[in-house]
């Protein structure tokens, strides 16, 4: 039988040296725990968004008109369209990464989470460039900025309407923009070999906080987009 | 595990050279130290900064609520007399803070007055009661009470922490820069639209403050969930285990909807978003709805907790198996379900009929699980050996006070007597009495209850029941008063009244003077324990739970090895207490106890 020499074993990978924390009988227990976790901080996330739903429950039964009426006027289907279609893809490939890491293919883990980043940023410059600068030059504003001056026909309160959209939208495209740097800080975690077959935790909470950003966004764009 | 580990957590481990901590290099030990608290993944610590903290931020809140007891003793009253020469002038008597100077101008003593009631209701609710029993007594003792060596998230735990520090200093600042007049709810559309103060600040600090609530409950429901000790299931907990669990539930469901609350109305100062301003088409009574959404949650964030301390008081100090464990246990998870469900009974004057009807009706439902709770208790105690100390004192006050608190629930929660008594003294007394009668004499007992064993010093236990007899006078003769005041019609947040109600109030402010000096006897007692008092061992009141198997103060990891479980958490008739010698404690023979029991 033939040793390999000292120098030349392959150096172990973070992921297969991984020691779990002090306070937990077992890797697994940790892992089962931090999973829990995150779905109580799901929970969390539907809670607070659950704000926005409320608010435009109430305003919808209050303006029904001008709810019917804006959703057309202001907002652009095509463009809610793509991002939500973006967003489904990158739901996708965020679940390959994991697949990848699983596999112990760290490349695999790697570009899908770099796609998943391209997905994201996407999402953000049609955002900022398709949606809400054209809206700041038009004086589509909330509430008290609104300066847009003659709104379609038929509806009383424009403002309430994009209050409710720029609030509810720009906190969700600032979850979208945390989740950003949340993947770049995995691709460099993938990158360092601290993913593999049997600890790829942090890459599946991290999937399952891109997965609730999608569907508050699947509630959002037929909510304000499509009602009209 | 090195040698560091089993030792006390409390050891200053720094180098403070041959004098001690007064040498003239105790600098260098102190930042070592300093740096090491500041840093430390351990639940103990972590639970003793909140601890301090939050006793830090009671006193400012009693000292602002001293304050307006003050103000309170005369009526202010304005009228035309006739000086010595002979000139008809405007004379205004009773004004404690005539001409008061902030950094926007000249404040009438109205203005602060009710800078003064925010600051105390702010100060009360979101940086002490909601955190004092689950982030400080919950981070030293929960971990330890189900055998665990940390909490489930350590590193989240400390975010947490700083989390709050951070929103606290939001809060401070607010104080600074000029204060809130809005009262701790922030009712729009008065606090979307009022120039004074510093509304914007104070409510991002009770944002940030409501994101570490939500961090510490996620952080206790999964560690109940996946670190109790082998052996010890969900029936095994300690109750104070349970309550702290409900308070997370609540903690974990509620604090977000208070979070895009407050955020909205953020938004609502700054980008004029226009969904709670009438002006714009917006809704105010949506903002009630979504605040008491949450604010009616956190009045059993406040409450829950105090209930377990005071099944764990109760259980210790009667040295006998508790009556109903289950029913106690359930009760909390009952209570922190309807607890959703009757937010609307804040709103009586505010929503339709028909809505009032439902919320009044399920308002009645709260006092099921609670009553439950009151006669477990109350039947634990029938023909045990109650042992009369401080500990013992502070729940039997709370059952007291608690019990009144509980029963001038219903009045405000029948429609018609509500209509009368809404917004008077009398809802300010009831919830004093839950509160502060509740919540806070619970904290007092817990502190006592368990001071021995977080600091391992003996207080002076004789002094404390004088004291613990003080804070229950002073706090009766304070509200009990108000009760009448309510009643006969005086309506609350007025920094002056009629002068038929003088003796009244003038009755309540002694008594808050009462309070203080229990208080303040308190903080005396325990500072001289902390200098001089004797060393209090493992287990000096005879409990049977986990944190009485450990050191005091409890080592590094809690424990040198993993407890295992061998006995219920109130098996007083079964086990000798840890530390204690059997000819000292009898233990009834055993076959009558298992007639007793049916086990």
């Amino acid at each position: 039988m033939t040793t390999v020499p000292v120098n030349m074993t392959k150096k172990p990978e973070p992921h297969e040296t991984y020691v779990h924390g002090h306070h937990w009988r077992s890797a697994e227990d940790e892992k089962d725990a931090a999973k829990l976790g995150m779905w109580l901080f799901l929970g969390t996330e539907a809670l607070m968004f659950s704000g926005f739903f409320c608010a435009y429950a109430v305003f919808r039964m209050l303006y029904f008109d001008t709810w019917h009426e804006s959703s057309k006027y202001y907002l652009n289907w095509k463009i809610g369209g793509f991002n939500t279609l973006v967003l489904l893809i990158s739901s996708f490939t965020i679940v390959q990464a994991i697949r990848g890491a699983q596999l112990g293919r760290k490349m695999m883990a790697f570009w899908y989470l770099a796609a998943t980043n391209v997905c994201a940023l996407t999402f953000l410059v049609v955002k900022l460039g398709w949606e809400y600068l054209p809206k700041i030059q038009k004086g589509e504003l909330p509430g008290g900025f609104f300066t847009y001056g003659h709104g379609p026909a038929g509806t009383t309160h424009d403002q309430v309407f994009l209050g409710i959209y720029w609030v509810a939208t720009a906190t969700h495209g600032l979850h979208v923009l945390i989740g950003v740097f949340i993947i770049g800080w995995c691709m460099i975690r993938t990158m360092k070999g601290h993913f593999g077959p049997k600890n790829y935790m942090f890459l599946e909470n991290t999937g399952l906080y891109w997965h609730i950003v999608d569907i508050i966004w699947i509630f959002l764009f037929p909510m304000l987009y499509l009602v009209g | 595990m090195s040698a560091d580990h089993d030792v006390s957590f409390l050891k200053p481990v720094g180098d403070y050279g041959q004098g001690g901590v007064f040498s003239a290099q105790w600098w260098r030990g102190f930042t070592t130290d300093f740096w090491r608290w500041a840093t430390t993944l351990d639940h103990k610590k972590i639970g003793v900064m909140y601890l301090c903290a939050t006793l830090f931020a009671f006193f400012l809140g009693g000292v602002a609520a001293l304050m307006l007891r003050a103000e309170l003793f005369e009526p202010t009253i304005t009228q035309q007399v006739t000086d010595a020469a002979g000139n008809v002038v405007t004379k205004t008597t009773g004004e404690l803070f005539p001409g008061w100077q902030s950094t926007q101008g000249t404040v009438t003593t109205n203005n602060f007055y009710n800078r003064l009631f925010s600051l105390h209701g702010t100060l009360m609710v979101f940086l002490f009661i909601i955190p004092a029993v689950p982030a400080a007594f919950g981070n030293i003792f929960l971990p330890i009470m189900i055998g665990a060596k940390d909490v489930a998230f350590p590193r989240l735990n400390l975010m947490s922490w700083y989390i709050y520090l951070f929103g606290g200093i939001f809060a401070v600042y607010s104080l600074i820069a000029g204060g809130v007049e809005t009262g701790w709810t922030f009712y729009t559309p008065y606090s979307t639209s009022t120039q004074w103060g510093s509304v914007t600040s104070m409510v991002l600090g009770a944002f940030i403050l409501g994101f570490s609530s939500i961090l510490t409950g996620m952080n206790f429901i999964v560690t109940v969930h996946k670190l109790r000790a082998p052996g010890m299931g969900w029936f095994d907990m300690p109750l104070f285990v349970w309550a702290a669990y409900a308070t997370s539930i609540i903690q974990v469901l509620a604090t977000p909807v208070l979070a895009i609350t407050l955020l909205m109305i953020v938004f609502e100062r700054t980008f004029r978003v226009g969904v709670f301003d009438p002006a714009l088409g917006g809704d105010p009574v949506l903002f009630q709805h979504f605040f008491w959404f949450y604010s009616h949650p956190a009045v059993y964030i406040m409450i829950v907790p105090a209930f377990g301390i005071v099944s764990e008081l109760i259980a210790v100090h009667c040295h006998k198996r508790l009556f109903g464990y289950k029913a106690i246990a359930f009760s909390s998870i009952g209570i922190a379900a309807v607890s959703f469900l009757i937010w609307g009974h804040h709103m009586f004057t505010a929503e339709s009929p028909a809505a009032n009807v439902i919320f009044s009706a399920l308002t009645f439902l709260v006092g099921l699980p609670t009553a439950i709770k009151v006669f477990n208790w109350v039947a634990t105690m029938y023909k045990a050996s109650i042992t009369w100390n401080t500990p013992m004192l502070y729940a039997m006050s709370f059952l007291f006070n608690f019990t009144i608190g509980g029963l001038t629930g219903p009045p405000l929660a029948v429609l018609s007597t509500d209509i009368h008594l809404h917004d008077t003294y009398f809802v300010v007394a009831h919830f004093h009495y839950v509160m502060m009668g509740g919540s806070v004499i619970a904290v007092l007992g817990a502190l006592h209850h368990w001071w021995p064993k977080f600091t391992g010093k003996m207080y002076n236990d004789k002094a404390a029941r004088w004291m613990a007899v003080l804070v229950f006078v002073g706090f009766n003769i304070t509200f009990f008063t108000q009760f009448f005041l309510g009643t006969h019609g005086m309506p609350r947040r007025y920094a002056t009244y009629v002068p038929e109600f003088t003796h009244l109030h003038q009755i309540s402010t002694i008594g808050s003077w009462v309070l203080a000096v229990g208080l303040f006897g308190h903080l005396l007692i325990f500072a001289q324990s902390l200098v001089g008092g004797r060393p209090a061992g493992r287990n000096p009141w005879g409990g049977l739970t986990l944190e009485w198997y450990t050191d005091s103060p409890p080592i590094e990891h809690n424990f040198p090895h993993e407890p295992m479980l061998t006995h219920g958490p109130y098996d007083y008739d079964l086990v000798v207490p840890p530390g204690w010698d059997p000819a000292d404690y009898p233990l009834p023979d055993p076959e009558t106890v298992r007639k007793a029991h049916g086990h």
